[in-house]
């Protein structure tokens, strides 16, 4: 469960949402240059929010009123990018082992054999990721995401840069996980049909203003 | 005949000595300097830039005669250093301090270029997945400027075994101590006859300094694949 309440001005545009979500996909829905992207980069830890209150479950990340601010590698909170950010010096089984090696635990050979076969990704373990399709690159990304075993997985636009064979290609990678590892998401898009197939939840932003909420009929 | 001399060969073994210590020690150095250029905004940032960069522009036996008041055996910082152990007057260590205070703005430049050139989104990424600012720079920010540092490295290297007006004024001319290639090359040229002999020795500064610099492209060139991820 998290719950979001944030200000933050940014140049001649503001920002001020608040909306919670509960567990399953929550769509934040709206055009472009709406802050969507800012919303999240403040969940996640990368923007800092003029104040406000961020809150997953009972533990507080952000609060202005009391001087919380998580850092933004203790959070635990995944994050795949519109542009997959592959750490391009690094082989994707790397890539893939970052979050798991970075936090010192043990490998998890099981979870990984699961997250790579949910993924159809096992045969790319060896490449490096300038050899890999953009629609390669966004499954390793969001494999990645999900092996740093994430409690809240943030999606800003990832399939916005493939085209649209590679969208219908991908995007049953995301029912499938929303279906069998029930890791509540947040997914930012500006694509109603993406919307339609995955949300249970939709929050409408338009220019910084949470718009409106409710079900996938809203739109 | 291509012949060296003992004295000619130690003149040799001492430029690659005084420049490979000055560029290894000198790197460290640069790489936080050269950080702390690219992404920290501080007062006085502008000073401690020029101070950096000074040793290109003045003339190389200045900075060797500054080098003189501080670490010679009466200066500044000499005499505690000395108290020590650590000596650097007329000794060959001091050949290598002069060197690697005239090659650092090379370095620092490179390596300030390369880091300016990584793409902060990496490092985000990086956080998200658990990463603190530690690991952060010594996992993604290090490796992404690696051709930036090789780069940086050469160049030191490069100029280092050239250097010769900053080492001659701080330790003198001494064979076998402070006599590096230029050095040597130098004091033969001032003798009748000596030309002919000199010619040996800048055949072989050539191919040190080609050596090099093909062992940097073909670093580089790899390093660069890497970074961008092939």
């Amino acid at each position: 469960m998290l719950s979001v309440a944030v200000k933050k001005k940014l140049g001649a545009f503001s920002l001020d949402a608040k909306f919670d979500s509960a567990c399953g996909v929550t769509a934040l829905f709206g055009p472009s240059g709406s802050g969507k992207t800012s919303i999240i980069g403040m969940v996640a830890g990368l923007m800092k929010p003029d104040s406000g209150h961020i809150a997953i479950g009972g533990e507080v990340l952000f609060d202005s009123a009391t001087g919380i601010d998580e850092p933004a590698h203790k959070r635990r909170v995944g994050y795949v990018f519109q542009d997959g950010r592959l750490f391009p010096h690094l082989s994707v089984a790397r890539n893939l082992d970052y979050g798991r090696w970075m936090s010192g635990a043990n490998r998890d050979e099981l979870q990984l054999k699961q997250i790579t076969g949910l993924l159809d990704i096992a045969h790319l373990l060896r490449r490096r990721p300038g050899a890999l399709s953009g629609g390669e690159r966004q499954r390793v990304a969001l494999g990645r995401a999900l092996l740093m075993k994430p409690r809240l997985l943030l999606l800003d636009e990832p399939l916005a840069s493939l085209d649209a064979a590679r969208k219908s290609e991908i995007l049953p990678y995301f029912v499938r996980l929303r279906d069998e590892i029930k890791l509540p998401m947040i997914y930012v898009s500006h694509d109603a049909s993406e919307v339609k197939a995955l949300a249970n939840r939709i929050v409408m932003i338009e220019a910084g203003r949470v718009a409106a909420t409710g079900q996938v009929d809203l739109i | 005949m291509f012949e060296l001399s003992a004295e000619e060969w130690t003149a040799v073994a001492l430029s690659l000595r005084v420049a490979a210590v000055s560029t290894a020690v000198a790197l460290p150095f640069g790489i936080a300097i050269a950080w702390v250029l690219a992404r920290k905004e501080f007062p006085g940032k502008a000073f401690l830039n020029a101070v950096i960069y000074l040793p290109l522009v003045l003339p190389p036996v200045v900075t060797g005669y500054l080098l003189l008041l501080a670490f010679g055996r009466k200066g500044f910082f000499g005499e505690t250093l000395a108290s020590i152990g650590v000596v650097f007057s007329f000794r060959w260590t001091g050949a290598a301090l002069a060197c690697g205070v005239m090659a650092f703005p090379l370095m620092v430049g490179a390596i300030r270029l390369s880091i300016e050139a990584v793409d902060r989104k990496f490092e985000d990424a990086a956080a998200t997945l658990g990463a603190n600012r530690m690991w952060i720079f010594l996992t993604v920010t290090l490796p992404l400027t690696l051709p930036g540092i090789i780069a940086g490295a050469v160049l030191a290297f490069a100029r280092a075994l050239g250097e010769f007006g900053a080492t001659i004024t701080f330790v003198s001319n001494i064979p076998g101590e402070t006599q590096t290639i230029s050095a040597a090359i130098y004091t033969l040229t001032q003798v009748p006859g000596g030309d002919s002999k000199a010619l040996n020795l800048v055949i072989v500064a050539i191919l040190i300094s080609l050596v090099a610099l093909v062992a940097s492209e073909w670093f580089g060139r790899r390093a660069g694949a890497r970074v961008h991820g092939v």
